[in-house]
């Protein structure tokens, strides 16, 4: 019993790799919030008069709202007051034209992640947009996408090269009325990614943002906004990094997804923000909204993400089918060690006929982590012959750890079909015992053991996040063969 | 092969095994039985290495070195394999990758080169061959869905392919009709070879109607109160337990144990 605990305990408090930080000048705003806060952000950024009203909106409506306690998650008091909200590394011109023009310091940064952006060292098949504190630094194979129509960039160019659609699209999916931080963010948000797919366009590759936060007291809050039109598809990863630091920061993130008739998004992530170490001191609270909304017949939006980092975990990546016949899933694995806390799950709306949605959430506790499924499936009067399938399992590693599952059911139809299925199981002493008795130690029992539970959600990966998201889990890769 | 000296071992603290003794030479076959409750199981898991059995007194020697020293890896890797009861289910393992892993644990040990993906498909298909296995267990996560049947065959299947020295069958037997009986007997036949030894633990005489043991002995008590040839089981099919327990009872009239389980 003693010696497979004690593996259990090395396996789950592996060190975080990414805790450096670079050291780069930066451009920042004064700490604290007010309206001056927020026009300083919109003028740094030389936005249009339209979305600085739409900030200052959304901020003067925050300041009406309450911060939600219902989550499951425990968290001294925030100090709204003592973030920073705007910081930018400091660059010679305007922005970056070439990546001549990006600091090396940065572009080393991204290389020690793992994330090339110089042109020869690029990963084949993935473009990447490089998100450093505030600011979008790079984005690559602009140009080659740009022959097919689709407008991969920045948020702060996409508001100056695109303001019809952003105006159009932003806000549509999560108002800033939505929720707390979804208005903390419209009101401060400095950039992040957008992404235009137009009619009838598959994107050749996988379009990805990497998330960093560098500063010390900033909160990273960025927005990243995704259209498909009729018929087109394509697939999108987030990574997120952080450094290692004492204190605690805010990651308040909105995500929004437009899907047109036939059109197919696939929203993968791998967060691995700093979790704190294993006392629980520091560590990201990453407090995020995302959904996407299947507009049009027959449209499909997937939201996968393995979520491993933050001192706080509280997302619910959401699907509102509203073209008849879409099809909204969710695939999610959640681990929580030494002091994590996730509350995390999603939402699935069905307004449209004959809609469809699958929930696969796995959650892991370990050390001390607290992990919590919540997920609403919403079957509106209209949505007749629609169908749901959820499944929440939860696997503990040791007996410090806590797993709880809220699920909220609402049909008003009576021809659709809503299953709910859920498990709670102990990583058993019986299997590691069997895979020792086979010759395997009990690191490689419980690797394995672990692997295989998450591996329904791991196949939804892209091949590459695939292999990331395994090694982060301290999985090696298992190879099927035959 | 195996010495088994006087074990002694207790679980949670109540006392199971109180005094084995057996010995087994390479190429032979034991047979274990006993009522219900008599330590067969726990005999099998001390074996094997299970930590919530814990032995008190006594030795366990397998070729000459000291079992109870080596962690259930080691044991593993030295050649020791437990079919288990109740094998486990490892949801979304694949059954080969699974046992590949195994394979090369042990390779490895022996200092041998370890099999990649296409060498070690080409031997497990000759071993299905061998066990007129169907090929669509390869590619099921190990044991998940499967009937007790399959669980039963499958531990047999992994036995062929690690090619353990001692072979410890746990009830093996229990649960299955007797079409899969034959199966998994069949097997475990094709499997004996001179330099391997099988210990098999069972309730009923049935599966020793179609693996003929050199040796069979009732454990009663956490101790082997009889030993014989095979034809010891079928006395024991024809006339149950009760004449036995009688005169081992009448041997040491002190210790009266109860025979509320052993009926």
């Amino acid at each position: 019993m003693s010696t497979s605990t004690e593996t259990i305990e090395q396996f789950v408090n592996r060190e975080y790799q990414y805790g450096f930080v670079t050291d780069v000048e930066s451009d920042e705003a004064p700490r604290g919030l007010s309206e001056d806060t927020v026009r300083l952000i919109s003028h740094k950024k030389g936005e249009p008069k339209f979305l600085l009203e739409w900030r200052l909106k959304a901020y003067r409506y925050w300041l009406t709202m309450k911060e939600p306690v219902w989550p499951n998650v425990h968290y001294p008091k925030i100090d709204y007051q003592n973030i920073i909200y705007y910081s930018a590394p400091k660059q010679k011109t305007d922005g970056p034209k070439s990546l001549d023009e990006v600091d090396p310091k940065l572009i080393e940064t991204y290389k020690k992640l793992g994330i090339p952006l110089r042109e020869q060292e690029r990963l084949a098949g993935v473009a990447v947009d490089a998100v450093f504190d505030s600011v979008s630094v790079a984005t690559t194979f602009k140009g080659k996408l740009g022959e097919m129509g689709i407008v991969f960039c920045s948020f702060s160019d996409a508001v100056k090269e695109h303001p019809e659609l952003i105006k159009k699209y932003l806000g549509s999916v999560v108002p800033y009325t939505d929720n707390y931080f979804a208005a903390l963010n419209s009101a401060v948000y400095s950039d992040g990614s957008f992404c235009y797919i137009p009619k009838g366009v598959k994107c050749p590759m996988e379009l990805s943002t990497y998330f960093r936060i560098n500063a010390v007291d900033t909160g990273q809050f960025e927005r990243t906004l995704i259209v498909a039109e009729e018929g087109s598809s394509v697939s999108y990863l987030e990574g997120c990094t952080a450094p290692r630091r004492d204190t605690n920061q805010l990651h308040a993130a909105v995500v929004e997804i437009v899907a047109m008739d036939r059109a197919e998004v696939k929203y993968s992530t791998v967060q691995n923000w700093y979790p704190g170490d294993e006392m629980g001191r520091g560590g990201i609270y990453n407090f995020v909204t995302k959904r996407g909304l299947c507009k049009g017949v027959c449209s499909k939006i997937s939201w996968t993400q393995v979520e491993t980092g933050s001192a706080i975990t509280w997302k619910y990546p959401s699907v509102i089918l509203k073209g008849d016949q879409s099809v909204g899933e969710f695939y999610s694995v959640a681990l929580t060690t030494n002091y994590q806390q996730a509350d995390t799950g999603t939402k699935m709306v069905h307004i449209g006929k004959n809609t469809k949605s699958t929930i696969i959430s796995k959650g892991i506790s370990a050390g001390r982590g607290q992990n919590s499924y919540r997920g609403q499936v919403k079957v509106m009067r209209s949505a007749t012959g629609s169908r749901n399938f959820s499944q929440c399992d939860s696997l503990l590693l040791g007996d410090k750890c806590g797993a709880h599952t809220f699920p909220y059911l609402e049909v008003k139809n009576t021809s659709s079909t809503v299953e709910h299925e859920a498990s709670t199981s102990k990583i058993g002493e019986d299997q590691i015992f069997y895979c020792r008795q086979r010759g395997l130690s009990t690191q490689d029992a419980i690797n394995m053991i672990v692997n295989g539970y998450c591996k329904e959600v791991f196949r939804q990966l892209p091949m590459e996040f695939a292999v990331e998201a395994q090694k982060l889990l301290g999985v090696s890769l298992e190879g099927s063969v035959g | 092969m195996l010495e088994i000296k006087n074990l002694h071992a207790q679980v949670e603290g109540k006392k199971i095994l109180k005094g084995l003794d057996l010995r087994i030479q390479p190429g032979e076959v034991h047979a274990i039985m006993g009522p219900n409750g008599s330590g067969k199981s726990t005999l099998a898991q001390v074996l094997a290495g299970r930590n919530e059995y814990e032995v008190t007194e006594g030795e366990v020697l397998y070729n000459g070195h000291n079992l109870l020293d080596l962690e259930p890896e080691e044991r593993a890797r030295e050649g020791v394999f437990l079919a288990f009861q109740y094998p486990v289910e490892i949801p979304g393992v694949n059954s080969t990758y699974f046992l590949k892993a195994a394979f090369n644990e042990v390779r490895k040990h022996r200092g041998e080169p370890e099999l990649d993906a296409l060498d070690f498909l080409s031997l497990v298909k000759e071993k299905m061959k061998v066990l007129e296995l169907p090929q669509s267990l390869l590619n099921r996560p190990v044991n998940e869905g499967f009937s007790g049947g399959e669980k039963k065959r499958n531990e047999i299947f992994q036995m062929a392919v690690l090619e353990p020295k001692l072979a410890i069958l746990d009830e093996t037997d229990s649960g299955l009709d007797i079409d899969a009986l034959r199966l998994v007997a069949e097997g475990v036949n094709k499997l004996k070879r001179p330099d391997n030894s099988q210990l098999i633990i069972t309730h009923y005489q049935r599966l020793l109607d179609y693996i003929v043991p050199d040796f069979v002995h009732v454990l009663y008590d956490g101790k082997i109160i009889k030993t014989g040839g095979k034809q010891l089981a079928l006395d024991l099919e024809e006339r149950g337990y009760d004449w036995l327990l009688e005169e081992y009872r009448a041997q040491t009239p002190s210790q009266q144990p109860s025979l509320a389980g052993a009926r």
